[in-house]
């Protein structure tokens, strides 16, 4: 297709053509929607590698019962660490910032978002927030968890912990000037062809996310200027001696992160009602199902967090409420799995990295939003609450649902972003030792659970130690999985082979401009003449 | 072709084509943006009340507040929210003269205001760390100060743009626009923050 050749003075943008960009162009204050979303994806990857790393350091611990490679205080720091690191500043903003940034406008039709400056900002904001984490090892590190309930956060390493709030802060901040940047980008700069119910699935799951994020962010900020000015300001808000209450603080910090694991995964359940389609080569089945359960999970989402806190001393009808609702925000989740599932069947499925790590997100997905239900009965909960079956539950629709959502929509979309196809035996292997890796070190880990061993621990009994070697060798393999990714992905942006503008034959917009897009990503904007999913439909007039 | 568009490509026209359609939506912004502060306060005022429902006695003694001075800020903060308005309706009748003159007016409420919060303060005898509820009476107040002082910075800012002519006119006055909701939205802050705290201690 002809595309015009726009150079960044033409339309008083002092950046030249994507092609020429240099690579510190991404480290500058740069308002371009796709050199922001790229600038989320590599530093979240980067921030995903250090959170690996320390996982692994756990592991190599946990292969003895004993407490002998680091210390048990270093190994609370590593663990409080590797959470946030892998919540905070990888799956999130990779997800969100990353994904969203570079997807939603080209999606919609839009030339950049709706505020393009304060969407620079918000990325750079989670510059001091990674630095925090990271300077607060010289001051021993956050030890309190990543979910720093008082008391443990008020007695253990307050400078490192008073960092760990500042750095949750502003990444919060990050969040909340993203998703409103998102919200108003949806709403009124979609193209006029493009009526809410022809808008891609990812931009809904992207809306439902941002609107979350809006809503719940901020009282997590407000839970942790107490906290802070618990630790150093001399209040007792979470200090039962003076008649603070520690469980307050567990509501305003549950009330945001029961919602903050659906910040992880309605974008990643937008990339597969994207990756399924394209590669089923069929249109999605239950388009409005899809779009609309999103929103009804934030809704239900909302209500729910009590479930993280069926032994906080809670009453009997607060737990059967929370269980009850608990149970019932599964049935949307469960209408999406259908829905795909549905979309897959008797399609003709290409089965490229992209689709592979699809297929392999949804069977890790459905065990884990199993382990969820088993969890959200209060009457199981009670006894394997802060064991590792729940760590098996949230690593299962963690790894094997965000991660691998990730992944495919890096496999899907690294095409567009970057100009050059990735190869594809590589990502087989990627994705093999990955679903491999996973399993072996998550699988085991329910059993684990079951049997009682608590979580958060650097020594164990040592009539647990078998099940853990093979957890810890499941590690290394995720660990040893990284690389093909890795190589491929450094190798193939600078000498893969060229991508055209729609290597996979897909329908969305982002596909009708070039790879990677122009600046302000068409020359003429386009015009809906299908809908996003009419694969294998002959083009009809699009609904609205 | 794949792709669902037809690109009708003229290079000539592209450049110029690209800013037509480039929409100024900071007001819609400031406001989903001031939604999501309100949560913040609004879990503040959860605490609040929890706390106060759990508490014995609340204020406990010794940590007893004063009605008069509150009150007569609440009323300064209340009629400045009218003010600020006179000067947006100024500016859209192209009356920089009027716009200044109810802005200035309403960045001295809003100075007094904050005089008479630190006044307050000095006058309590009982500092932020005495007792839970001294912890939450300075800290709501306090994080509903630092809000009318930014607010308040947004009207100088307002005040000192103003002063280039052509600035501001019937035409163009987003800025003023947002300075004006902002300060409304500290008002309705301070509204349910002085009814819980003050007012409820009447009960
Ligand atoms: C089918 C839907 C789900 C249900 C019913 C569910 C239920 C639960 C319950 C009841 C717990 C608390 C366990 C305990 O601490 O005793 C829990 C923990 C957790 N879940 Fe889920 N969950 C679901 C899906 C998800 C998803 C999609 C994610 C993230 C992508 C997620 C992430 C987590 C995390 C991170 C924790 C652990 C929090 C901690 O550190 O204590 N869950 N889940
Ligand atoms: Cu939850």
């Amino acid at each position: 297709m002809a595309q015009a050749n726009i150079t960044g003075e033409m339309i008083g943008n002092s950046f030249p053509h994507p092609d020429k960009w240099k690579w510190y162009h991404y480290f500058t204050f740069n308002v371009d929607h796709k050199v922001i979303g790229i600038q989320y994806l590599v530093s979240a990857f980067f921030f995903y590698l250090v959170g690996g790393a320390m996982a692994l350091v756990m592991r190599a611990e946990l292969a003895t019962p004993s407490s002998d490679l680091v210390d048990p205080n270093f190994y609370n720091a590593l663990l409080t660490n590797h959470g946030t690191i892998m919540i905070f500043l990888w799956i999130v903003p990779g997800a969100i910032g990353g994904f969203g940034n570079y997807l939603v406008p080209l999606m919609i039709g839009a030339r950049d978002m709706a505020f393009p400056k304060l969407n620079a900002l918000a990325f750079w904001i989670t510059v001091p927030a990674g630095l925090l984490i990271v300077g607060s090892f010289f001051f021993g590190g956050a030890q309190s968890g990543w979910t720093s309930y008082p008391p443990l956060s008020l007695i253990t390493a307050n400078t490192a912990q008073s960092m760990w709030i500042l750095a949750i802060v502003c990444a919060g901040t990050s969040s909340i000037l993203g998703a409103l940047n998102f919200i108003i980008t949806i709403w009124k700069m979609r193209v006029p062809s493009m009526g809410w119910n022809d808008m891609p699935l990812f931009c809904w799951a992207i809306l439902a996310t941002s609107l979350l994020a809006l809503f719940s962010t901020p009282v997590l900020a407000a839970g942790l200027v107490l906290l802070l000015f618990d630790i150093n300001f001399g209040t007792s808000f979470f200090r039962p001696e003076n008649g603070g209450d520690v469980v307050m603080y567990q509501h305003l910090f549950w009330f945001y992160s029961h919602p903050a694991v659906y910040l992880m995964i309605l974008p990643i359940f937008g990339i597969m009602s994207e990756v399924i389609p394209v590669h089923a080569r069929k249109p999605i089945f239950g388009y409005k199902a899809i779009a609309y359960s999103s929103l009804t999970i934030c809704i239900i989402g909302l209500f729910v967090w009590v479930h993280h806190m069926f032994t906080s001393g809670t009453p009997p009808w607060m737990r059967m409420f929370f269980t009850v609702s608990t149970l019932i925000v599964a049935v949307p989740t469960g209408v999406k799995i259908f829905s795909w599932v549905a979309t897959l069947w008797g399609g003709k499925i290409r089965y490229t990295s992209a689709m592979l790590f699809a297929i392999g997100l949804l069977a890790m997905f459905v065990f884990g939003g199993l382990s969820g239900v088993t969890l959200g009965t209060a009457p199981v909960d009670i006894h394997v609450h802060d064991t590792y079956y729940v760590v098996a539950h949230f690593h299962y629709v963690l790894f094997g649902g965000s991660v691998f959502g990730i992944y495919a929509g890096l496999y899907h979309w690294f095409p567009k972003i970057t100009g050059r196809m990735l190869n594809e035996p590589l990502g087989k292997v990627h994705f093999i030792l990955t679903f491999i890796g996973t399993n072996l070190t998550f699988l085991p880990m329910h059993e684990l659970g079951l049997k009682g061993m608590p979580r958060r621990v650097a020594m164990y009994d040592p009539q647990f130690q078998y099940i853990n070697i093979i957890c810890t060798i499941g590690a290394f393999v995720l660990g040893l999985s990284i690389l093909p990714f890795l190589i491929n992905a450094i190798w193939s942006w600078s000498n893969g082979p060229k991508a055209s503008g729609n290597p996979w034959n897909a329908k969305t917009l982002e596909w009708t401009t070039d790879s990677p897009p122009i600046i302000e990503n068409w020359d003429v904007l386009p015009v809906m003449t299908e809908g996003p999913y009419a694969y294998g439909e002959e083009p009809a007039e699009v609904s609205s | 072709m794949q792709g669902a568009i037809e690109p009708t490509s003229d290079t000539a026209a592209v450049a110029e084509a690209h800013h037509e359609e480039h929409h100024d939506f900071r007001v819609i912004g400031l406001i989903t943006f001031l939604c999501s502060e309100f949560l913040m306060f609004a879990g503040f005022f959860v605490i609040f009340l929890v706390y106060r429902s759990a508490a014995a006695e609340w204020p406990p003694e010794e940590t007893e507040i004063e009605l008069l001075l509150p009150a007569i800020n609440t009323i300064i903060l209340v009629a400045s929210s009218f003010v600020i308005h006179y000067g947006d309706t100024a500016v859209k009748q192209n009356n920089v003269k009027g716009l200044r003159k109810w802005y200035a007016i309403t960045a001295a409420m809003g100075a007094i205001f904050l005089a008479g919060q630190i006044y307050e303060y000095m006058n309590l005898g009982y500092g932020l760390t005495t007792n839970l509820f001294s912890n939450c009476f300075y800290l709501l107040t306090g994080f509903h100060g630092l809000h009318v002082f930014i607010g308040l910075l947004l009207i100088l800012g307002v005040l000192w743009r103003s002063r280039r002519e052509g600035h501001y006119g019937a035409e163009k006055h987003t800025g003023v626009e947002m300075a004006e909701i902002y300060w409304h939205f500290v008002d309705v802050v301070w509204i349910v923050l002085f009814s819980i705290i003050y007012l409820l201690t009447l009960v």
